[in-house]
């Protein structure tokens, strides 16, 4: 292995490592997105509050099972297994889907289990007084989630779904054994073409760190943002007097 | 003088523990009730139920009116009508100062944004926090969030604030900056119901003071009688053992 080779197979391959780099982060990027709103939906459906024995508590039983026995399946069974599945038991039946579009599909739906619990907790974690504060001023269940327990929730659970991010970053090279055009299997049809497996596979590793390297940043820059400044301004009242 | 809550044989069990027995009890309008007893006396439980934090397990508690116990009643509507403070504090972690007295009247009442910071500011200004309205929750000390929740209870406009302990999670110098705006509230007519240990505060804000055991009202009246004469042997027990 040397450096020389290395920058050959860059000067040659360039665009097929980038097409690769692109193609593994839109679906890192989108599954992740899409599993957020998922896992948002599940924990709030799962924190709703049992009322009386109702018509719409039971439906809101049964729903909740079938949430379960979701997030239960896509915990429990490896994503690469999910991928063969989703996507030849779906040709066995005559649908035909986009590479890209199951590669969205079973990240998005992986995710969105891992996300589930992640939210779950979120919401649980927040302090009952927070929710006894909103009761008290009138608010019902659904106004007291919006305004004041899901921005908490979400702000709480972002280093967590950074970590989702990383890990859907690394994770869509499972994805090759559905022939999705991500950085792995890019990465894989150059090496079979050059016979530089070293090489190639170490320029794939290089870019796999560097965008989560970059993923990690601006995910920790956000939470800054998000937890605005340390000092306040203070509304000068008593000008007059000066 | 006009009835504002008035509660009729309340009862609260959790599971086979019994906190409330047999409460009867009435708020009226412009008054200052002083709630006190030993802890686990059922005076905190008490507060909660009026405003539904915690569900009663008998009895009717009566506003306008209506028992608000009663299946159909809006409990969202009726809990703006009742201002609470919390003895955690308990603002809006997300939200600063400004923000926790705008959004109830805004998102519930349905007030415009002018007209919710017009009020929010004005009451921020009665507890001396207006200085502070960017500032978060999480930057301030426990006497200013108190007297933050305290605004942010008045801006709803209600007919009762509820106090419960108010100043028990406070360090000993804050506890004053919270009582003086109590009286403030009292001197000005607000009608106050006050769980509180603050034997010296009840002694001169009051104009009654309820003495509750063991999930009963052993005894009520105006503060220089309970307080300074009580007629019963709890009462009397319970005063010299805080009022050493």
């Amino acid at each position: 292995m040397s450096f020389e080779t290395i920058i050959t197979i860059l000067e040659n391959n360039w665009p097929m490592f980038l097409r690769g780099a692109y193609i593994t982060l839109a679906i890192a990027v989108i599954s992740t997105i899409i599993g957020a709103f998922i896992g948002f939906f599940i924990g709030i459906m799962h924190t709703i509050p049992a009322a009386k024995r109702s018509f719409k508590t039971g439906v809101l039983k049964i729903f909740n099972f079938i949430l379960s026995v979701y997030v239960e399946v896509f915990r429990g069974t490896p994503m690469m297994v999910q991928a063969m599945v989703v996507f030849y038991v779906l040709y066995a039946y005559g649908i035909e889907l986009d590479r890209f579009v199951a590669a969205l599909v079973v990240v998005g739906l992986n995710t969105g289990a891992y996300m589930a619990e992640i939210v779950r907790g979120g919401i649980v974690s927040i302090d009952k007084g927070q929710y006894e504060a909103a009761q008290a001023i009138g608010m019902n269940h659904f106004q007291t989630m919006v305004f004041i327990i899901l921005p908490q929730v979400a702000r709480n659970i972002l280093p967590a779904t950074g970590n989702q991010l990383v890990m859907n970053i690394k994770d869509t090279s499972v994805l090759s054994v559905i022939s999705v055009t991500e950085l792995f299997f890019q990465t894989k049809s150059i090496a079979g073409a050059n016979f530089k497996y070293a090489e190639s596979f170490a320029i794939a590793c290089l870019i796999y760190l560097i965008m989560t390297f970059i993923a990690t940043r601006l995910l920790r820059l956000m939470e800054k943002k998000l937890d605005g400044p340390d000092s306040y301004k203070v509304e000068n009242t008593t000008a007059a007097a000066k | 003088m006009e009835t504002v809550i008035d509660i009729k044989h309340l009862s609260k069990s959790f599971g086979q523990h019994e906190v409330l027995k047999d409460v009867n009890f009435s708020v009226q309008k412009g008054e200052v009730v002083c709630l006190i007893g030993s802890s686990g006396s059922g005076k905190s439980t008490l507060l909660r139920c009026i405003n539904l934090l915690e569900k009663p397990s008998g009895g009717a508690i009566i506003y306008n009116g209506e028992n608000i116990l009663d299946d159909k009643h809006d409990i969202e509507k009726y809990r703006t009508h009742l201002g609470m403070v919390f003895q955690q504090f308990n603002l809006f972690n997300n939200l600063n100062v400004l923000e926790n007295c705008i959004v109830g009247q805004q998102k519930v009442l349905k007030r415009s944004k002018q007209e919710a910071s017009e009020k929010a500011l004005k009451y921020l200004k009665v507890v001396g926090m207006e200085k502070y309205q960017h500032a978060k929750p999480r930057q301030l000390s426990g006497g200013q969030k108190q007297r933050v929740a305290i605004a942010r209870a008045l801006a709803m406009d209600p007919d009762v604030m509820l106090f419960d302990e108010p100043t028990s999670a406070l360090d000993p110098e804050m506890v004053g900056e919270v009582l003086k705006v109590m009286r403030t509230l009292a001197a000005e007519g607000n009608t106050m119901l006050i769980v509180t240990h603050e034997m010296e505060f009840a002694r001169e804000v009051a104009d009654r003071v309820v003495f509750m055991d063991k999930g009963v009202i052993v005894e009520e009246g105006a503060p220089e009688q309970v307080l300074a004469d009580p007629k019963h042997d709890r009462t009397k027990e319970f005063l010299k053992r805080t009022l050493k």
